[in-house]
């Protein structure tokens, strides 16, 4: 039986005095993805079905290389806050929670890691 | 917690269908949420039938109707019946909102009423609300202040003063917090839309030296950041106030602070 007073309950371990930076992290990269995710769609749409040796060709540009790496930039870790909040929401067994949050992070940093790779390599090795 | 169904014990079932009032005319029919802790039973549904030719017009009459004429058993909080105590909060056609506000004729067919939603129940429609008051009073709603203390009163020029308006009218009925999903799953640690205006309504405060300490306490990715403006709360409100913006309000200042 739980004999802690509702204020004690409520108190709980106390402020974390975090969260702001996460906000913010997110307003921030909502607003760099809006640019971004525009020319990512443009880019995408326009080289839809072009041969092989085009799609290297204009991805070998620096800026459009440059550009990409922004994009995969902010959207991974746009899209590694936001799973976290989801997974905050809903999973409150706390292992589970410990191990999801890290997964989340994993995941975000692995396909990061593997798409900035894929730029590069097209950007300088064709 | 996320919860999508109800655990077996607190499923609804179809419950008693009381008499129609001997000869009234104009019937209107409740559909009230029963629960008895002492019965052992699940939650039932009651069918009640109103004689609105004898009753007053809000969805409030119709209870103290049933409770004075019908069924001296139905359970629930009322007091002012005029939308300035708050304690006749209850989910009423699908909203949260005040009984004696809510007048029976802004309702379709009949009435159905739960008690507000994913709150423990004491009783029928009487929802435990100890956590949600230790959460108010966590929030430190009073004024607080390290300067002397003026010989007459703390002073406020009316621009500040302007500052509380659609704030202070809030009369903590919990309508907004229980409307609330994340105050729903995280109402353990989630201070949800009530509790966080009224900590806005004392930030905001001009009088008030501890607008820092405020901010410290509230800044947590639980107590204030589960807000995802989903502005059920801002929908539900009798008052017609936005806690949703007041939250909003809050977490500028925590911004602004940064920079």
């Amino acid at each position: 039986m739980d004999m802690r007073t509702p204020l004690g309950k409520v108190r709980g371990l106390g402020s974390a005095k975090e969260g702001t930076d996460h906000f913010w992290r997110q307003r921030l990269t909502a607003v760099a993805n809006l640019p971004l995710l525009i020319f990512f769609v443009f880019f995408v749409a326009r080289y839809a079905g072009a041969p092989h040796a085009e799609v290297v060709a204009a991805l070998s540009n620096p800026f459009v290389a440059v550009i990409m790496a922004f994009v995969v930039t902010s959207a991974l870790v746009h899209m590694r806050i936001g799973m976290q909040v989801i997974i905050e929401d809903y999973v409150h067994a706390e292992g589970a929670k410990i191990a999801l949050l890290m997964l989340n992070t994993f995941f975000a940093i692995a396909i990061g890691g593997l798409c900035l790779f894929a730029i590069l390599k097209i950007a300088f090795a064709g | 917690m996320v919860e999508l169904a109800l655990p077996k014990n607190s499923q609804i079932n179809e419950g008693k269908v009381w008499p129609k009032p001997a000869g009234a005319t104009n019937l209107r029919e409740y559909r009230v949420y029963r629960w008895n802790p002492d019965d052992g039973k699940n939650p039932r549904i009651d069918t009640y039938y109103i004689d609105i030719d004898d009753c007053g017009p809000m969805v409030l009459d119709g209870l103290l109707y049933i409770k004075n004429k019908i069924d001296p058993t139905l359970t629930l909080r009322r007091s002012c019946r005029e939308g300035i105590c708050g304690s006749c909060a209850m989910n009423i056609d699908g909203t949260n909102t005040l009984a004696c506000t809510k007048g029976m004729d802004e309702i379709k067919g009949s009435v159905k009423i739960y008690p507000l939603p994913h709150m423990p129940v004491v009783k029928d429609l009487v929802p435990d609300l100890t956590n949600f008051y230790a959460q108010h009073r966590s929030i430190e709603p009073w004024l607080k202040t390290v300067s002397p203390t003026p010989a007459k009163e703390w002073r406020q020029s009316h621009e500040d003063r302007q500052k509380l308006d659609g704030l202070y009218e809030c009369i903590l009925c919990a309508c907004c917090s229980t409307s609330c999903p994340s105050y729903w799953w995280n109402g353990d640690r989630y201070l949800g839309p009530a509790v966080l205006l009224q900590a806005y309504r004392w930030l905001i405060d001009s009088r008030d030296e501890a607008t820092g300490e405020r901010l410290d306490n509230l800044e947590d990715p639980f107590r204030l950041y589960r807000c995802h403006t989903i502005m059920n709360c801002a929908q539900a409100c009798p008052k017609g106030l936005n806690p949703a913006k007041a939250i909003g309000e809050i977490k500028k200042m925590l911004v602004e602070r940064r920079f």
